[in-house]
């Protein structure tokens, strides 16, 4: 069971606001959708080796020689605010 | 002598070293060279997190890794992986971190430290691989900023982020340990301590078995001492008031010398830790023993090698070889002329000069360190006016020659110094008094005066000798 404080901790996490209203309803649906995982949680895979990827490859390396990068202009295209080469923000803490 | 530890000050220390003598980044092409370049034009889509962008493992990286675990007496993981770990703060501009997690690529290992009470062990807990945020400068100081600016170029490059046990005891120690990490780190050619942001330290710290704080952006070594020393009085200062520490994280904030309560810390679950499946598990237990046959000789076992090979003491050895590129200078003076006198030379006068001008020993070159023993060797000069050629040297350059020849400094002998001793005795009759007295300390006195009117020019111990026969000639 999820509860709406954890809901609004997870807005914090995310920076994301949560309206009281949402916010239950948030908790009434990712609780159906933990339950699922609950189901799954059950399910006996003592045997069985952790999958992280579906492919059976190792060792992907890339030597260490330079490529060109994006023009500043490029990386400065998306952003909302910018002063001398920078993106600006807000105050961060 | 035991040290004794009052406080129980307990110290852990999280360092994140830049592998800045990589070409490229982490996981893209982007050239690590961005140090003197404008902001954001070393960055391509990997380094933005931009959509069907694919990160791929630099392998020099994975083996400086390795390198570096070694060196530190670690062991090496056989199979290890990414993780990324999510949190979201403008330096990412992926919302996540690609780091290692549960498979650091080395653990376990130890380092030696010159502790308050004697050699020290300082383990190592682990040491992982992870790529560096981008660099967000405040505009103003970070708590009264408005507003942040943010340059990516930093973003993606490889750190390794050593973690130690809390083993250090003091503030000095915990600098002991940086210092001596920092000279392995370099010895390793995996790193240039000279660039900025190229080692950057959180420290842990708790006194007296209570809760810990964790400080962090520490940018130097000094400001690590200063941290932790203000941390200290700080929570003693609680204690004293019948209060407890809080756990939490503060920031140092180097200007001020205090620390300062920053936001509540994430914890470890709302990371989200989980693999990476942009990237595939390594499997580099095979490449050890090739690299291990690679490792340069380490600054301990050069110590070794000085005191065996020059016939130095341990303190010009430890003071010769706690820096690479001052260990490397005095082997090449060394091979040039008598290498007992350029240890001397070396570790206690020019270094001494150097520290006190807060400068490296690239600011002299070998040629000029040899040509300066030699006319001390060959007694054309005086230790005096060595001395004062290396600091005309740092203060206005200028070959030694050069010098010796334009402040007059060839070693004066004979009639002069005769004359001088004459004079002296004859100008100075109470100091005389006074060393038929008994005074052995008056004759100091008086072989002073003859290096003055020598104007440093001569030599003492000689002047020393002649005064005594002059003496004992006319005046006893």
């Amino acid at each position: 069971m999820i509860t709406k404080e954890q809901v609004e901790h997870i807005g914090w996490l995310a920076r994301v606001n949560i309206d009281e209203e949402d916010a239950s309803e948030f908790a009434s649906e990712l609780s159906t959708v933990l339950d699922y995982f609950g189901q799954l949680d059950e399910v006996d895979t003592s045997d069985v080796k952790p999958t992280y990827h579906v492919a059976d490859i190792m060792n992907v390396f890339r030597e260490d020689e330079p490529r060109g990068s994006l023009e500043q202009d490029a990386i400065l295209a998306n952003a909302e605010e910018v002063q001398d080469g920078y993106i600006k923000t807000p105050k961060i803490i | 002598m035991v040290y004794e530890n009052p406080d129980g000050v307990m110290v852990g220390l999280e360092i994140h070293v830049q592998l800045n003598k990589l070409a490229t980044k982490l996981f893209c092409g982007c050239s690590t060279d961005y140090h003197t370049s404008q902001p954001n034009t070393h960055v391509c889509p990997v380094c933005m997190g931009l959509p069907g962008c694919l990160p791929v493992l630099n392998k020099r990286a994975v083996e400086y890794a390795i390198r570096i675990g070694l060196a530190l007496n670690c062991e090496i993981v056989e199979q290890t992986q990414f993780h990324r770990k999510n949190y979201y703060y403008p330096d990412l501009p992926k919302g996540f971190q690609t780091t290692q997690y549960d498979y650091p690529i080395v653990s376990d290992g130890r380092v030696v430290i010159e502790g308050e009470d004697g050699e020290h062990v300082v383990r190592i807990r682990r040491a992982h691989m992870e790529e560096d945020p981008g660099r967000l400068m405040h505009m103003g100081s970070i708590d009264r900023s408005k507003g942040t600016l943010i340059d990516y170029n930093r973003s993606g490059m490889a750190l390794i982020e050593i973690v130690s046990e809390p083993d250090m005891r003091s503030p000095r120690e915990a600098r002991r340990f940086l210092d001596k990490l920092r000279n392995i780190l370099e010895y390793l050619d995996v790193f240039d301590s000279t660039l900025e942001g190229s080692m950057r330290v959180d420290a842990n710290i708790s006194i007296g078995g209570g809760d810990r704080t964790e400080v962090k952006n520490i940018s130097s070594h000094k400001g690590a001492e200063r941290a932790l020393l203000y941390e200290i009085m700080r929570q003693k200062n609680i204690k004293r008031r019948g209060e407890e520490v809080v756990m939490e994280t503060r920031h140092f904030d180097e200007a001020r010398g205090v620390t300062i309560s920053m936001r509540t810390k994430e914890e470890e679950h709302d990371y989200r830790y989980f693999p990476e499946p942009d990237l595939v598990p390594m499997r580099v237990g095979s490449w050890v023993d090739g690299i291990l046959e690679t490792l340069p000789e380490l600054p301990d076992a050069r110590r070794s090698r000085f005191i065996s090979d020059y016939g130095m003491v341990d303190t010009h050895a430890k003071a010769l070889t706690s820096d690479i590129r001052v260990a490397d200078f005095y082997e090449e003076v060394a091979s040039k002329v008598d290498p007992a006198a350029a240890a001397v030379w070396v570790s206690d006068v020019l270094k001494g000069e150097l520290n006190y001008r807060d400068l490296t020993i690239a600011s002299f070159n070998v040629e000029n360190m040899v040509k300066i023993i030699e006319l001390v060797a060959s007694g054309k000069i005086t230790e005096k006016g060595a001395v004062e050629i290396i600091r005309n040297i740092l203060d206005e350059g200028g070959s030694p020659m050069d010098i010796v020849k334009e402040k007059g400094l060839l070693k004066v002998e004979g009639d002069v110094v005769d004359e001088a001793v004459g004079e002296v005795l004859k100008e100075n009759p109470d100091a005389l008094e006074d060393y038929f007295a008994g005074k052995e300390k008056s004759l100091n006195f008086l072989v002073g005066q003859v290096m003055k009117k020598t104007r440093g020019r001569a030599d003492a111990r000689s002047v020393r000798e002649m005064m005594l026969e002059e003496i004992d000639k006319n005046y006893r």
